[in-house]
């Protein structure tokens, strides 16, 4: 297992290089100066020229390739060329709202779904499956930015339960902070429950008709120790498959979440950059969103491990 | 908190766990009931974009603009009447030949690091801007030598008399001579000051600026304000809160419904569509605070063929209405103002000559005469088309079909604004990379004379503004209006600038317009002004 895991942290390498080089060479034929951006409406060509020079978009573009790689190998993700603060510093400052999102959203979804998924299942071709599926396929087809503006106009403009937008870090204190994060997260947790009370669903139907489930019945264990230990359990590579990539999709940005409550999330930061043609922050955002994905999908590996003894890895 | 099931009757592990589920969500909302209110003495403002770049010398974005009235001071400043008043300055005098400016700062004048504003500081800021800022430019070709003369009087010494010093000094809008320590404005105006220090009545909080979220000032307590009532950029800056901060939100309906709510005090910039709702509602008001407004123009780029024949130039700026461009913009006929002055409406050097084509609508025979004088041969006009910003993705779509009905061939190519602003510095041929066509909008106060109004500017690829057309006519008579020496004089000028730009096509106005401010009725002493000031306001 540990070889294993070495063995893919190391595959990774290439892979953060390939897209590194992608993203490099996908900026630089993208149209747009980021020297215009800063200069302003009223610079004059030889003013742009100056700028430009001066913030070393001049230099060939190996040059800029090889300087943006030697100063990442050091840790050095660069300076934004439009506000000048150092990318790390930016990208530190988005992570906390975007984690917080992410992490309430995954945990709320799955204490919800997962039992949803199951009870569904369990309840095929009732009307309480019927009903977990009719929240299904609403949280699949209402649009995200609909269900925060009705959660807006529920809960903060006719309740007054919570604000109507905005991001209170933890150490603010877990009121505030629970205070805010709550409507974008409800938000979203009816999408997550969507997919995951689905993939539940599925997967235990599947698994409810198979031959050792008729078996423990028979043996009459009680209901939930049937459903919980012997079909839930096996069913839930699928489950934590989804639950994994769902967390990687909210870590590498929810733009229209986040700005219809306004969070100063990773993803408003990559659409402001992308819109500036800020390259430094492009670049080492795109390549975080990609070592994330690489890290989660290893975490998911080891998950199926520790969860299907049948699964080995050498 | 109710969930849409009995959770008394689920099998044992799964109804605790939702019971589970549902205790926290009630803990969860019951936590969040404990949010502190807004201090009363922050003003929170949202404003038209978000501040990025903290220089307002080296850009003329007009955010940096903004921060720049914030934290810095100007040695003088236009009052509500556009007349020129002293800020920094507590007097000064002319010499007789009109070659020697002496200007005495007020006492008492600090920077926010403690150290006291000299002849020095002032002499390094203006030689900055000078740098950068056209109508500097013009200023420092008169400038023979800047200095101190003891540590509060600024000397400037010219070359020969030249009558708008003080006015190049008040210049209201970007960019705007703001006054900095001799050792920031030592940076060369192609990079960013290293620190945010000036002298203005705000002090800027650096651990709390997050780009794209949020800029924070906090009162300067060591300004010294002038005695006089505020009035536009001139007059006392008295601060009424201990802190203001911008925050940036991308939605306009959570900006909508946070003012409501009464979670920010002041939105710089509603879409108009938005308006009625905030004027029906009684705790917030709305008001114009810039009279000089927006100007929404059209470039034709004088390079490129056949754009480079001032009869097409003309042609295509005969076949536009302006009206036709400002209903399908603004809309609302009370947001809007037709005027072909290329210097605002209602301004002193306002004047419509040439412009009926424009304001009546009435030049499309004149277009199509004028095309076939010039022999157009049907060569598509690129007009480049940003689709992403909502004030100005409409204004090509309409000159397009204006220019189509009167025989254009016309290719309308959607981009984002940030493609335009990196392309329209192109001066290849439009296969190149190049261009023939943009609209963009510009704030009253940064056109409002032939030398802050970049599109009058007729120096050509060298040293002309985006579009280059080459009209030595143009420099001399900007030269004239530079050292008129009357009112009148300039007037005469400023008429004559106009009639030369319309004949030769150099750019055409497509339309003023308004964008009123909105703010909670707690608010009291919101200022009018060329750019939104936040000194004088109290919260009550």
């Amino acid at each position: 297992m540990f070889g294993y895991i070495v063995q893919r942290i190391l595959a990774a390498v290439p892979v953060m290089g390939f897209v590194a080089l992608f993203v490099f060479l996908m900026l630089r034929l993208t149209p747009g100066d980021p020297a215009a951006i800063i200069a302003g409406d009223t610079a004059t060509t030889e003013q742009l020229e100056r700028i430009r020079e001066a913030l070393g978009l001049n230099d060939p573009i190996h040059i800029q390739f090889i300087s943006w790689i030697a100063d990442l190998l050091r840790g050095d993700f660069g300076t934004s060329v439009i506000s000048g603060k150092p990318v790390i510093d930016l990208i530190a400052a988005r992570m906390e709202p975007t984690i917080s999102l992410a992490l309430t959203t995954i945990i709320l979804s799955v204490v919800i779904a997962v039992p949803l998924g199951v009870i569904a299942a369990w309840k095929h071709g009732t009307l309480i499956d019927r009903f977990v599926m009719m929240i299904s396929v609403l949280g699949f087809s209402v649009p995200v930015f609909v269900i925060g503006y009705l959660m807006i106009s529920l809960f903060s403009m006719q309740l007054n339960w919570f604000p109507v937008q905005g991001f209170r870090a933890i150490g603010e204190g877990i009121g505030p902070f629970l205070h805010r994060i709550a409507l974008p997260t409800f938000t979203l947790t009816l999408l997550y429950i969507a997919l995951i009370a689905r993939i539940t669903r599925t997967s235990m139907l599947e698994i409810l008709g198979d031959d050792y489930i008729r078996t423990a019945r028979a043996k009459g264990l009680p209901e939930r120790l049937v459903l919980m230990r012997h079909a839930l359990r096996n069913c839930s590579v699928p489950i934590i498959t989804v639950i994994g990539i769902g967390f990687a999709l909210i870590i590498s940005g929810v733009v229209v979440t986040e700005s219809v409550f306004n969070l100063p999330g990773l993803g408003r930061l990559t659409v402001d950059a992308v819109l500036a043609r800020d390259y430094p922050v492009i670049q080492a955002v795109i390549l975080l969103a990609s070592l994330i994905y690489v890290v989660i999908n290893l975490l998911i590996d080891i998950a199926y491990v520790l969860l299907d003894p049948r699964i080995r890895y050498s | 908190m109710t969930l849409p099931l009995d959770l008394k009757r689920m099998p044992g592990r799964i109804g605790t766990g939702l019971r589970r589920s549902a205790l926290s969500a009630a803990v969860l909302a019951a936590a969040t009931m404990a949010a502190a209110p807004l201090s009363a003495e922050t003003l929170t403002a949202v404003k038209h974009s978000a501040l990025r770049v903290l220089d307002p010398i080296m850009t003329t974005a007009y955010m940096s603009r903004n921060h720049g009235y914030m934290i810095f001071d100007t040695l003088f400043a236009l009052d509500e009447n556009m007349e020129a008043q002293p800020q920094m300055v507590d007097s000064w005098e002319v010499s007789d030949d009109g070659l020697t400016y002496r200007f005495t700062l007020r006492d008492g004048l600090m920077f926010h690091d403690g150290s006291p504003v000299t002849g020095e500081d002032v002499a390094a800021s203006i030689a900055r801007w000078g740098e950068r800022d056209g109508m500097g430019q013009v200023l420092m070709d008169f400038v023979e030598s800047m200095g101190q003369d003891g540590d509060n009087v600024f000397v400037m010494n010219m070359k020969e008399p030249f009558g708008l010093v003080i006015d190049s000094l008040a210049k209201p809008s970007s960019n705007v001579p703001f006054i900095m320590p001799k050792s920031i404005a030592e940076t060369p105006s192609t990079e960013p000051i290293p620190e945010q220090i000036g002298s203005g009545p705000f002090k800027w909080v650096d651990d709390e600026f997050e780009p794209g979220v949020k800029a924070v000032y906090e009162k300067f307590e060591d300004y010294v304000p002038r005695d006089e009532e505020p009035s536009w950029a001139a007059g006392g800056k008295v601060v009424k809160v201990d802190r203001v901060e911008w925050v940036v939100m991308p939605d306009d309906q959570t900006t909508l419904n946070s003012i409501t709510a009464g979670e920010i005090d002041y939105w710089e910039s509603p879409p108009s569509d938005l308006l009625p709702v905030l004027e029906a509602n009684p705790d917030v008001e709305v008001r114009n605070l810039n009279a000089l407004g927006y100007q929404t123009i059209i470039r034709p780029n004088a390079l490129n063929a056949p754009m480079d024949d001032p009869r097409i130039r003309k042609a295509a700026i005969a076949s536009i209405y302006q009206k036709d461009v400002l209903d399908a913009m603004i809309g609302n006929p009370d947001l809007y103002n037709i005027c072909g002055a290329m210097f605002i409406c209602d301004t002193p050097l306002a004047t419509e000559v040439g412009s009926e084509t424009l304001t009546e609508g009435n030049g499309q025979d004149l277009a199509r005469e004028l095309l076939e004088e010039a022999g157009y041969d049907g060569t598509p006009i690129m007009i480049m088309h940003p689709t992403d910003v909502g004030t100005l993705r409409t204004q090509p779509v309409v000159v397009a079909q204006a220019m189509r009905d009167v025989g254009f061939e016309v290719d309308l190519r959607a981009m984002d604004w940030q493609t335009l602003v990196g392309r329209r510095a192109s001066q290849e041929p439009v296969d190149e990379g190049g261009w023939h066509m943009f609209a963009t909008n510009w704030v009253g106060a940064d056109v409002f004379n032939p030398l802050v109004n970049n599109m009058v500017n007729g120096k050509g690829p060298d040293g002309g503004w985006f579009g280059w057309p080459e009209v030595p006519e143009l420099e001399e008579l900007r030269m004239a209006y530079a050292t008129a020496d009357s009112l009148e004089e300039q007037q005469e000028y400023a008429a004559k600038i106009q009639e030369v730009a319309y004949e030769e096509g150099v750019y055409a106005p497509i339309g003023e317009y308004i964008v009123p401010s909105a703010w909670t009725s707690n608010l009291d002493g919101v200022l009018d002004g060329p750019a939104p000031f936040f000194w004088n306001i109290s919260k009550n």
